[in-house]
């Protein structure tokens, strides 16, 4: 839908509205005011495309004058003193045209008649630009209110979009290609092990792409994708991934943006465990402060492995998921220690029944 | 590759158990090929090399402390076929820029493997690989280094930039002084200057690169030149280019 249309339709109903106008003038000017047919289609018709150009002009004022953003007094003082000057000049060019009509084409009587009905047509002039007036602000506003639709509808297309593409790099393609490499080696070394990683890997996508489609999740439901994130990296590392996990009961239930715990566990795998040959650990603490939830992610790293490579994606896009959510209601905090690296968040603790 | 009725000695380097058995595995079926170790880590890969003088060399690029291409610059190149085995597609340009036969990426397919052990048989190992060079392709392109591998004998020590004070040129050689004690690295200073931020060190000298931090003041010396006094009182000869070059820099920073 765009602009256009709608013109093309304000045209046609005034082209309408000017055949019409001059034939119920003409009409008039012959039964009820005694002109001869002649006569009154010569007058009817100038007038009536003199009143189409007053009625479009209507539209400026209109504009000029936005319903709801102007204040009344100001809305009707402008169309009044429009219509008054408006009607006295379309009466006052109709005059003209009718002693022309008197003198020039010889059609005797007309101005003397055209005296007699002026008081009508001021009415009729009066009236029509105020009629014009209704018709465009109903017009106005028809429009505003489908731009406020249109415009709905794209921010949310583009939240959506943003949404989506956050999630879908947030699953790292090396994690994908390491783990099929893992599959690939373990399906002659050992087929059982083989299977079970498949179905974690089949598991975690799924969960992964299904979170997409929700606003929030409870965090019992971010801690059984952990599960699987969890089980694949320990087929890849063995002995050097080490799991601790202190997770209040109470906090299970606890509502948060889907994926907001993974990137961050993933980072420890990466910029932690990763860089060291001996491996390392990482802990989750989750725990509820009153109306507050505090999620802690800490993992062994080595400050000297080079790993300042982090690039900090990542950890960005959590907070600003966070901030979306809670804006300034939320923390991230990221602390590196001698061989600790901890990231904490803060938010308000919300559940399903809270919310 | 040496003649054929010998066998070849092969090494696996990379940090995954898992993938190092894919790899041994794949290996079996070749009897012309000896795996001489496995190696869990850059560090033992550089022991391992010097120890076995291996004929192939399968490396992973990302692993703990020394990346493979790290190993590259600190191990006897000569005679060595590489075969980058990694899951990261980006490094593929910079392989070929350190001579390696091939590039595999994880994961691959039996034939994929096969063709790029006929590869290694078929290519004939450049003899000598320019330590520059090996360096430069080791960091991320339009990065500068952010810290230095050496190796004294056996060990491999990794040394910070921030912690270098400065490096003089010895014939083909560098010496690297950091925290009091010298290393020394089989590379031009032209080399190391490269690799090194210039907006953190200067080449103030045809002979020295030297840390900017570590310059306390510069005093004349004799007519025409100057010395660089550093903050723990080592002195430093500056050319006049290298005291132009170092003028230039402190102006930007104050």
């Amino acid at each position: 839908m765009d602009g256009s249309s709608i013109g093309k339709s304000a045209w046609s109903a005034l082209g309408i509205a000017g055949l019409l106008f001059a034939v119920i003038l003409g009409a008039t000017l012959v039964t009820s005011w005694g002109m001869s047919w002649l006569a009154a289609v010569t007058l009817a018709i100038p007038m009536a495309l003199l009143a189409q150009g007053i009625a479009w002009s209507a539209r400026y004022t209109c504009r000029t004058n936005p319903l709801g953003r102007t204040e009344p007094w100001r809305i009707a003082l402008t169309h009044l003193v429009a219509a008054i000057v408006l009607a006295y000049l379309w009466v006052g060019i109709g005059r003209t045209l009718a002693q022309w009509m008197d003198s020039g084409l010889a059609m005797t009587g007309t101005y003397k008649r055209f005296q007699d009905i002026q008081k009508h047509l001021y009415g009729v002039g009066f009236s029509y630009y105020l009629l014009a007036v209704a018709f465009h602000y109903m017009l106005l506003a028809q429009k505003e209110s489908q731009e406020a639709q249109e415009r709905a509808l794209e921010s949310s297309v583009r939240a959506r979009e943003a949404e989506l593409s956050a999630l879908k790099a947030q699953i790292n393609p090396h994690f994908l290609y390491n783990s099929l490499n893992s599959i690939s080696a373990l399906t002659s070394i050992d087929p059982a092990r083989a299977r079970d990683m498949c179905v974690a890997l089949a598991d975690f996508l799924r969960l992964t792409l299904g979170m997409g489609e929700k606003a929030v999740i409870p965090l019992r439901e971010e801690l059984s994708l952990l599960d699987k994130y969890c089980a694949i990296e320990k087929v890849r590392f063995g002995e050097r991934l080490t799991l601790k996990e202190e997770v209040a009961e109470e906090t299970k239930e606890c509502l948060l943006p889907p994926l907001l715990l993974q990137p961050l566990f993933e980072n420890a795998v990466v910029h932690g465990i990763a860089q060291m040959p001996e491996g390392g650990w990482i802990r989750l603490e989750a725990a509820r402060n009153g109306d507050r939830l505090a999620l802690t992610v800490e993992n062994a790293w080595d400050p000297e492995a080079g790993s300042s490579r982090r690039n900090g994606v990542g950890l960005r896009n959590v907070q600003r998921r966070l901030e979306a959510r809670y804006g300034n209601a939320a923390q991230l905090q990221a602390s590196a220690e001698e061989n600790v690296f901890r990231v904490k968040l803060q938010f308000p603790a919300e559940t399903e029944k809270t919310k | 590759m040496s003649g054929a009725d010998k066998k070849w000695k092969a090494l696996i380097v990379d940090d995954e158990e898992l993938a190092r058995k894919l790899l041994r595995e794949m290996l079996n079926s070749h009897a012309e090929i000896e795996v001489a170790a496995e190696c869990g880590n850059g560090m033992e890969a550089v022991k391992a090399a010097a120890e076995h003088k291996p004929d192939l060399l399968f490396l992973d690029v990302q692993m703990p402390k020394l990346t493979g291409f790290d190993v590259l610059e600190l191990i006897e190149r000569e005679g060595v076929a590489v075969i980058f085995v990694t899951a990261y597609d980006q490094y593929a340009m910079k392989a070929f820029d350190v001579h390696a036969v091939d590039y595999l990426l994880k994961p691959f397919s039996r034939e994929r493997f096969e063709a790029a052990l006929e590869r290694a048989r078929n290519t004939k190992p450049k003899k000598g690989v320019d330590a520059a060079e090996l360096a430069a392709a080791a960091r991320p392109a339009g990065q500068f280094a952010e810290r230095i591998v050496v190796k004294d004998g056996t060990k491999v020590s990794l040394i910070p930039v921030a912690k270098l004070d400065y490096a003089e040129a010895l014939d083909d050689y560098v010496s690297l002084v950091s925290e009091g004690r010298k290393h020394l690295k089989q590379q031009t200073i032209s080399g190391l200057e490269m690799a090194l931020d210039p907006a953190l060190f200067v080449r103030i000298h045809r002979s020295y690169v030297v840390n900017l931090e570590r310059v306390a003041r510069i005093e004349p010396y004799g007519k025409e030149s100057k010395v660089a006094i550093l903050t723990n009182g080592v002195k430093l000869p500056v050319s006049r280019t290298g005291y132009s070059r170092l003028r230039k820099l402190l102006d930007e920073k104050t």
